[in-house]
């Protein structure tokens, strides 16, 4: 390795004020960052549960647990069970196929968007208040609205999916376009490039640490749409978000927050994914650390 | 109808901005094959514009620009490189916008990393990188293409002292060994005669030129020139003039 690194003497005193080597910083073991990782996570666990018991044993009465049954009831009652948690594991997956279509539909008509809007001022002018204006309108005033245009089925879920997730993806990708810099946009206009190879070699590139940091945001918007959508409409193959609200009008409390936990679980394996998938990308993108 | 042989020519060229500023007034400056021209200005006074005018990238509201060159490049103040490209693909990006082929690029960025010392870094990212070998690595783009005029926008100001004396033995090596015609702008007045065939000293804003001054010594220059009394009374008259005028 060191002799590749050698250098012509006319250049080493330079290369002596440069004191760059590609050597690998030191690691510590694996073994302790599994552990320097993990041990805070079940301390948090176990710090929740801990309130949990609390509030269930102590805070609330007698005649108001049910309100707040313990953990280990709320496991109990459900986990053994195949007749509750088969439902409930069919109408997740349903969510999350419907929560995945709709955060890749978001993230092909945001990136467009952006594209669009970052070839001309005017283009950014006439197309970005429509991108507010998805963001700024609640969806829930809209999501009555889509039912009754679209039915009340899967592709109306999809349709609320990605009004609530595009926005992240338009904003990022429109910011990461225009992040190249002055010097950069020059040096591609002197050696005459094309608007495509300016896209394509220039912004694109320049726009992938915002566009992953859309992509985290849109994911965990997609799993929140998803949830909208099958409260909402209630027809056909329920997902999550439609036992959630039958759970809820039945009051069975256990299988509720067994529900709710799993979906909080699905939207922070979706959101880690994606972060995880972010820092593996844009590190190599980037060159190591 | 072309009025002059020279790589690059300005004649009688005047640069307004939009906002009303006039950052150039009546600038005639020429550099011929075979020359290095730099110029020496207070800050503010339209150096960098002078070479937004030489390269293109600006056109003279006032005046003519005419450059003589098959090809010309640029370095920047800042090297200017895309951070998610390996040193050699970023040398390579001039010859993916020309339409070279793959080999024909990546031989011709092998050579120009080469010729600025990065033998050995050609696939560090810029982040890996020191600042003096990243001005390399933007050195070595400029150069790839063999271009005939090649304008220097400060490509050392940002530069630890060492490092920078490093770098501009290094170029006038460059320039020796590729003769290309080179306009280089710097606010150093040392560095400008230790590099330049000739120097051109500008007035504050608007910028005109007011003294050129040409330099005598024979390429390459050892780096030891810098201490002999010779170039130290050269480096004295521009700085003369630079005070007169500012």
């Amino acid at each position: 390795m060191s002799t590749e690194l050698m250098v012509e003497p006319d250049i080493a005193a330079a290369t002596e004020a440069d004191p760059v080597e590609p050597t690998k910083r030191r690691q510590p073991p694996v073994l302790r960052r599994i552990v320097a990782k993990v041990v805070p996570m079940i301390a948090a666990l176990a710090g929740l549960a801990g309130l949990w018991y609390l509030v269930t044993y102590v805070v609330l009465s007698e005649d108001k647990r049910f309100l707040l049954p313990p953990p280990h009831q709320v496991f109990g009652e459900t986990l053994g069970r195949p007749e509750i948690m088969q439902p409930m594991l069919a109408a997740l997956w349903q969510s999350v196929q419907v929560a995945l279509a709709g955060l890749l539909i978001s993230v092909v008509i945001g990136m467009a968007w952006a594209m669009l809007m970052a070839q001309t001022r005017l283009l950014e002018k006439v197309l970005y208040p429509y991108a507010v204006i998805l963001q700024t309108v609640p969806i829930l005033a809209l999501t009555p609205l889509i039912g009754i245009w679209m039915g009340y089925g899967i592709s109306a879920r999809i349709v609320v999916c990605v009004i609530i997730a595009v926005f992240p993806m338009i904003a990022n990708t429109l910011f990461g376009l225009q992040s190249a810099t002055a010097p950069a946009h020059d040096l591609f206009t002197l050696n005459r490039a094309t608007r495509l190879q300016r896209l394509l070699k220039l912004q694109l590139p320049a726009a992938m640490p915002a566009i992953f940091t859309g992509l985290r945001n849109a994911a965990g918007l997609s799993v929140i749409g998803v949830i909208v959508g099958d409260f909402y409409f209630q027809q056909g193959s329920p997902g999550i978000g439609g036992l959630l609200r039958v759970y809820t009008l039945r009051l069975s409390m256990e299988p509720l927050f067994m529900a709710i936990i799993l979906t909080a679980l699905f939207g922070v394996v979706v959101f880690s994914a994606f972060a995880a998938l972010d820092r593996a990308v844009i590190g190599k993108w980037y060159g190591e650390r | 109808m072309k009025t002059t042989t020279a790589t690059l020519a300005l004649s009688g060229v005047t640069k307004r901005f939009p906002t009303g500023t006039t950052a150039l007034t009546g600038v005639d400056l020429s550099v011929d094959a075979g020359e290095f021209v730099s110029v020496v200005g207070p800050s503010g006074c339209g150096k960098s514009t002078l070479l937004r005018l030489a390269s293109g990238l600006e056109d003279a509201t006032v005046g003519r620009v005419d450059v003589d060159a098959g090809t010309t490049s640029y370095v920047f103040q800042d090297p200017t490189l895309l951070e998610w490209r390996s040193a050699r693909k970023n040398v390579e990006l001039i010859g993916e916008l020309s339409g070279l082929s793959k080999s024909q690029r990546r031989q011709a960025a092998q050579e120009a990393l080469d010729l600025v010392g990065l033998t050995g870094f050609e696939k560090q990212h810029p982040r890996q990188l020191s600042g003096g070998m990243r001005m390399r690595v933007s050195i070595a783009r400029a150069l790839v293409a063999e271009p005939d005029l090649a304008l220097f926008d400060e490509p050392f100001g940002a530069l630890d002292e060492i490092t920078r004396l490093a770098m501009q033995t290094e170029l006038q090596r460059l320039f020796k060994l590729l003769g290309f015609a080179g306009l280089f702008i710097t606010h150093s007045v040392a560095e400008a005669v230790y590099l330049s065939t000739r120097v051109v000293v500008m007035s504050g804003r608007p910028g005109r030129i007011v003294a050129e001054i040409p330099v005598p010594w024979e390429f390459p220059r050892p780096p030891e020139l810098r201490f002999e009394s010779d170039f130290a009374h050269l480096v004295g008259q521009v700085s003369e003039a630079l005070e007169e005028h500012s």
